[in-house]
């Protein structure tokens, strides 16, 4: 038996309003902090290398990769998650958009969809479809075939410009 | 991904003095979007890590009788979508809005950027038409490089030596007549780094070029800039058939990495075209 020499740091975030703090070791990756150590499994992992979008999560304000970031640079950081944007019980327009007009099949791609076009509605709530295109276009879905997020973000769009 | 510390010195004075108490085992960190990757990929192993997270006074951008002044832990991002830096350098915020997607803008640095070196990377061949400087400070004190000046080394190799740190850019501002453009050749997916890249900048005087310049991405083992194009140029009266002889100059500067995005005889004849639409637009031919 080898012994576990691995130095653990404590790491401290706020994700959705709430304080965690947890020891790890500095090369774990925020995906996997969010997953593992805080028990917050909305967020998926899948390229594990910045491009297909699936971890995407609000860090500071902006979205980022949460699988080529360490937890360590997240330390003192302000993070929401997927489970972080509906609030209470009422779904956020962009969760009720993406089920009435088809926005997700297998679903494994789509709280990285949710949170990156989220981060585009906060901007600029009637962005048109090349404007959805250019900002969505670092997250990939392999059943939706895309128009259908398109649509269910412009139909967000309206809600929330409508104010709910 | 082995095992490593991880330090936040909170001044450049306590990073210089980690980075000179570890030497060759540390490595600087910004946005760690490319450092991370390779060392998930264990294509660096490093035992220290200087994260610049918590040193303040890294991230501006500001406007000077020299240009623009960017720091170093400005986020690729803030860049593309700064209004200074749009109304002074078009061609600049053209580039970095062109660097991945969103996502990753808003982690990479534009200190990160300078450092890397990946010859594929979208803001080198632009700091090399602009003319755009490196400051890097060491514990000994800053130096200004121009990155002209070899700054692009080789693969993944850059002029930042062991020790320093890159604290910020100046990139002089284009000539107030020039037209400049930025074309990112990607067959592929529009996230995707550049199967070549083309940033040019261009001026026409009195009916002759008077200024004209091309940077070249992904078709070499660094940026490089494209001397030999004002050669065929400057002091003429830009034509088709000029330019076409110009653009077909830049071949004998590409020796692309043959890959997944095209083999070499590919990549160098779409520099050449690509140069050729550059020069197209900037000396207004279009
Ligand atoms: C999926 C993906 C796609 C990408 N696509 C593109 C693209 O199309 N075009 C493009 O241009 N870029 C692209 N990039 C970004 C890539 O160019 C680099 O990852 C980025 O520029 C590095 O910036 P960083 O701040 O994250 O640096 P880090 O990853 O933190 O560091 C990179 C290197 O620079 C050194 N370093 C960093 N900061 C400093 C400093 N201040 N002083 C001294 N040394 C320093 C590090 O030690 C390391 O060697 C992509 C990245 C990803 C993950
Ligand atoms: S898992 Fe992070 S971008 Fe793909
Ligand atoms: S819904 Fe299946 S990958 Fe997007």
């Amino acid at each position: 038996m080898t012994q576990d020499t691995t130095v653990r740091v404590p790491v401290t975030v706020t994700v959705n309003g709430t304080e965690y703090t947890a020891e790890v070791p500095p090369r774990r990756t925020l995906v996997d902090f969010i997953r593992y150590d805080l028990g917050l499994t909305g967020t998926k992992e899948a390229c594990s290398v910045g491009v297909c979008g699936i971890c995407t999560v609000e860090m500071g304000g902006v979205i980022v990769s949460s699988c080529i970031l360490l937890a360590v640079q997240a330390s003192g950081s302000q993070i929401t998650t997927i489970e972080g944007v509906a609030d209470g019980e009422k779904l956020h327009p962009l969760q009720e958009a993406f089920m009435n007009y088809g926005g997700f099949q297998c679903g494994i791609c789509t709280p990285g969809q949710i949170m990156a076009s989220r981060a585009l509605l906060e901007q600029n709530p009637d962005p048109t479809e090349d404007e959805i295109k250019d900002w969505m276009m670092g997250n990939l879905c392999r059943c939706t075939g895309y128009y259908k997020i398109i649509e269910s973000i412009q139909k967000a769009g309206e809600v929330i410009r409508l104010g709910n | 991904m082995r095992d490593f510390q991880f330090h936040t010195p909170s001044t450049l004075a306590e990073a210089h003095s980690l980075l000179s108490d570890y030497g060759e085992e540390a490595r600087v960190i910004s946005g760690g979007t490319g450092l991370i990757n390779m060392m998930k990929q264990d294509l660096i192993y490093v035992d220290h890590l200087v994260s610049l997270q918590n040193i303040d006074g890294l991230n501006y951008i500001r406007s000077t009788g020299e240009g623009l002044q960017i720091g170093g832990r400005t986020t690729q991002q803030e860049v593309a979508t700064s209004g200074v830096v749009h109304e002074n350098n078009p061609l600049l915020t053209e580039t970095y809005g062109e660097v991945a997607t969103v996502r990753v803008r808003n982690a990479a640095t534009v200190g990160g950027g300078v450092a890397h070196g990946d010859p594929a990377q979208d803001p080198p061949p632009t700091l090399l038409v602009l003319d755009a400087s490196v400051h890097a400070a060491s514990k000994d004190g800053e130096r200004t490089v121009k990155v002209r000046d070899g700054w692009f080394v080789d693969y993944y190799t850059t002029g930042v030596e062991e020790g320093e740190i890159v604290t910020g850019i100046t990139v002089p501002a284009a000539p107030a007549n020039a037209k400049t453009t930025y074309i990112k050749f990607l067959p592929r997916t529009a996230d995707d780094y550049p199967t070549v890249a083309v940033s040019a900048l261009g001026v026409v005087d009195g009916g002759v070029v008077t200024d004209v310049r091309v940077g070249l991405g992904a078709v070499n083992s660094t940026a490089v800039l494209a001397e030999s194009v004002a050669g065929v140029l400057v002091g003429k009266e830009p034509t088709a058939d000029l330019v076409r002889e110009a653009a077909e100059t830049v071949r004998d500067l590409c020796a692309p990495t043959p890959d997944f995005r095209g083999s070499a005889e590919y990549k160098t004849d779409m520099a050449v075209v690509f140069t050729r639409r550059a020069l197209t637009r900037v000396l207004g031919l279009e």
